[in-house]
């Protein structure tokens, strides 16, 4: 066994880190969450020509990475600066689905991707079906050899910078089925499109989709038609093993912001830190840390394995416990600083808690466990 | 022992709810209910509503011209209001300065305040806590100086809750720096339309404007604006922070949350069930349903005893920590029952009536959440309440 970087992943880790460091401030970060685009343009471009986004991707698709330890390595670091850049929208998701299902006229698109040209955003989620991945009621009809989509899509992250969505629609088969569900890539200006779009409360921007009639020539089509369901779940691998390491980076900011607190906060003239009480909490955040790269560790390491899915299951379940502890207990031992907008640790807590939303939370990876656990 | 009410406290509380069906708007419970602000107006007409009715200012003293409710009788109208999304009454006049001035403030005082804390035109807000001085509140640095007829104030407060709405402030003043350190603090009255009074809003980080930075440049008080003796203000301090403890375990606010998430994951469905079916949500809500029953019981024991004259002490510290634990529970299975409609941040669910994003149920629950983290901080932290029911238990 071999727990060290490779080289050049080192090399990126200690890139990334500094870049974010110097750049995105919390005063740089809080001006972007003010904003009304939700991201910084020139920060996502200057990233991707750090390369953090071909990091994310194979060299026979352009990248140089693509592997589980380089999207933890990247993550790690976005989370650790509360990064609120749609990277794991764009590049996790939207770019992981391009390059496994693109035809020969929809690849190059990656291109623009890597090089930070290109924003994508995933549409699968709908208003009823919260975190069942199979649940689609958006339909895919054919008619007059073109596909027509009508259906409404719920949080889709980066929908209104997105130039196409990746939307998923049943072809045939009931609500539930995992067959019958097809991806369709959708520019973003295509007739019957429209977003309503609103921030979101850890940063970012979301939008409620609604597809009315939207008619697309069959060429559209990601993949094979009804057959959508695995090359999702194989994206959503990679999204799970991100936002875990996403969360570890944020937990591990939180814990350093409160044990730089802890020494420097004085109350009964002496630091709090010097309190018991807070010093076995303290204590069991870093156990809970450590529980929690190891669980990232797994994952990252299990990405392209028969395991995948229970290894994914197993470290977002950790995570979101270790996560909520972590959240909760960074803001209390801070008292009441903590609670106002414009500390670094409030947004990070923010990151950390809401990360819990997206693909479910630690009973439904729970859930997964067991099921697959017993399969 | 007898687990019921008695038939006038089962009468009292129909009392209370038929006058909060026929008097409390829809509007604004819907209002409360979304966790949606109701700005200034908004809570001086709910207590405009109440003191019409009498019902304002329940806990003073029928010689202040209060109803004097017993601690049963507090509880129910607290618990009938939180379940009926009543507006909450905002304390800082009613529970806390009125109380004060009951006891220690002058003729004069008592004549010219107590009554504009009724009729509104008075909004007070607490000035204790400090940048330095939290926790340690006793380590206050805001200064009152004695000139004539007058102090001169410098310093700064922060934190203040709704200071922006407020045109009267009670301050905690250091007037004998000398002095260790309880026993040179004084308690005074300040008019916050006073040249060198600064507020500044202070946002959370669900992104209300709840709280406030106050600074004090030079600002002149009058002397008879000091409560009882110069020097004193701690005794009046503890007293205040003591006293008006009934409603301190939140049981209703608790029962109405618990409610809420019942409500949704009714409606939310997991795996084409609905939440409420799902083991594991069913489970986490079940363990702080059980919790919330011996709560409400706990309470109840210990506001009977304060009921037959016996002061709550540790008790009450305890009812703080179990009751703001319980609460930030509801509040976190609140935000686990919303799923990804968790994220969008409603600020149009904070400050108007847009359509809502997702179920009109989502909105405001992850603000929530992370606003009611609060619970555990202020009114004394619970790491300082558990340090009060060790040393008082303890003994030794
Ligand atoms: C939303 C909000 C509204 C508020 N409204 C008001 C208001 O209207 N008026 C007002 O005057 N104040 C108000 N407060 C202030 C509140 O009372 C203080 O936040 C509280 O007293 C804690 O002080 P602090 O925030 O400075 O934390 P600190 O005292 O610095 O505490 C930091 C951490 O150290 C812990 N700690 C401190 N001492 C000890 C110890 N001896 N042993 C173990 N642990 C310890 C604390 O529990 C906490 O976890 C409000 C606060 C908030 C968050």
């Amino acid at each position: 066994m071999d727990f060290t970087l490779t080289e050049e992943r080192q090399m990126l880790q200690d890139t990334l880190r500094r870049y974010l460091a110097d750049r995105y401030t919390t005063s740089v970060r809080n001006g972007i969450l003010a904003g009304d685009t939700g991201f910084s343009p020139d920060i996502w471009r200057e990233l991707a020509e750090l390369g953090l986004v071909g990091a994310l991707f194979s060299e026979t698709d352009g990248g140089f990475g693509g592997a589980g330890f380089d999207i933890a390595t990247v993550f790690e670091e976005l989370g650790r600066a509360g990064v609120v850049e749609p990277f794991l929208d764009t590049a996790i998701l939207g770019g992981r689905l391009l390059a496994a299902l693109g035809n020969p006229e929809q690849k190059p698109l990656l291109e623009r991707v890597i090089a930070g040209d290109l924003h994508l955003a995933l549409a699968h989620g709908e208003p009823a079906s919260r975190y069942d991945l199979s649940r689609v009621e958006t339909t895919a009809r054919a008619e007059a050899g073109d596909i027509v989509l009508n259906g409404r899509k719920a949080v889709v992250v980066n929908a209104e910078a997105a130039g196409f969505l990746i939307v998923s629609a049943r072809e045939s088969g009931g609500f539930f089925d995992l067959d019958g569900i097809s991806l369709f890539l959708v520019p973003a200006d295509s007739a019957g499109l429209s977003l309503r779009g609103y921030p979101m409360l850890a940063g970012g921007r979301a939008a409620e989709v609604t597809l009315d009639e939207v008619r697309l020539p069959v060429s559209a089509r990601l993949g094979e038609a009804g057959k959508g369901f695995g090359p999702l779940m194989d994206a959503l691998g990679a999204a799970h093993v991100a936002l875990a390491a996403e969360t570890l980076g944020a937990m591990e900011t939180a814990v350093e912001l409160t044990r730089q607190y802890l020494l420097t906060r004085h109350q009964f003239g002496r630091p709090i830190g010097t309190f018991q009480a807070l010093q076995h909490r303290f204590a069991d955040m870093l156990i809970e840390l450590e529980q929690a790269r190891s669980a990232v560790i797994n994952a990252a390491g299990h990405l392209e394995t028969a395991d995948r899915d229970r290894q994914n299951a197993a470290a977002r379940n950790l995570i979101s416990r270790a996560g909520r502890l972590v959240a909760e207990e960074t803001i209390q031992m801070h008292g009441g600083i903590a609670m106002t907008q414009e500390y670094e640790l409030a947004h990070i807590a923010k990151r950390i808690v809401m990360a819990e939303h997206r693909f479910g939370d630690a009973d439904y990876h729970l859930e997964r466990f067991i099921a697959l656990g017993a399969a | 022992m007898d687990l019921n009410y008695t038939d006038e406290e089962k009468a009292f509380r129909e009392e209370v709810r038929a006058f909060l069906a026929e008097k409390l708007p829809k509007e604004v419970s819907d209002k409360v209910r979304a966790g949606i602000s109701l700005g200034k107006e908004g809570h001086e007409r709910w207590h405009a509503t109440l003191n019409e009715k009498g019902w304002l200012n329940y806990n003073w003293p029928r010689e202040f011209g209060g109803a004097e409710w017993n601690a049963v009788q507090r509880h129910i109208f607290e618990e009938e209001c939180a379940m009926a999304h009543a507006p909450r009454i905002v304390p800082f006049g009613l529970s806390m300065l009125g109380p004060v001035l009951q006891k220690f403030g002058s003729k004069t005082q008592q004549d010219f305040f107590l009554p504009r804390i009724l009729n509104g035109a008075h909004w007070w807000c607490q000035g204790y806590s400090e940048p330095g001085a939290g926790s340690d509140l006793a380590s206050l640095k805001t200064r009152a100086v004695r000139d004539g007829d007058h102090y001169v104030v410098n310093g700064q407060k922060t934190w203040t809750t709704l200071g922006q709405y407020a045109n009267w402030i009670f301050c905690l003043v250091r007037t004998d720096p000398a002095a260790k350190q309880q026993e040179g603090i004084s308690f005074l009255l300040i008019d916050m339309d006073t040249p060198g009074i600064e507020v500044r809003p202070i946002v959370l980080l669900d992104g209300t404007p709840e709280v406030n930075e106050v600074f004090f440049d030079d600002v002149r008080v009058p002397v008879e604006n000091l409560v009882g003796e110069e020097n004193k203000g701690w005794t009046y301090a503890k007293y205040l922070l003591t006293h008006e403890r009934t409603n301190i375990a939140g049981v209703g606010f608790s029962q109405a949350g618990l409610d809420a998430v019942k409500r949704i994951a009714r409606v939310e469905c997991a795996n084409g069930r609905p939440l409420a079916e799902n083991p594991h949500f069913a489970a986490r809500l079940a363990r702080v349903e059980i919790d919330l029953m011996a709560m409400a019981t706990t309470n109840m024991r210990i506001i009977s005893r304060a009921a037959a004259g016996q002061a709550p002490g540790v008790e009450s510290s305890m009812l703080k920590v179990k009751g703001t634990i319980i609460r930030q529970e509801i509040n976190d299975l609140a935000r686990r029952a919303v799923g990804p409609y968790a994220m969008p941040f409603a600020s149009e669910a904070v400050e108007g009536d847009n359509d809502p994003i997702g179920p009109d149920y989502a909105g405001p629950v992850a603000a929530q959440y992370f606003n009611n983290r609060k619970l555990s901080i202020f009114g004394g932290s619970n790491e300082i309440q558990r340090g009060i029911i060790a040393k008082v238990r303890m003994g030794g």
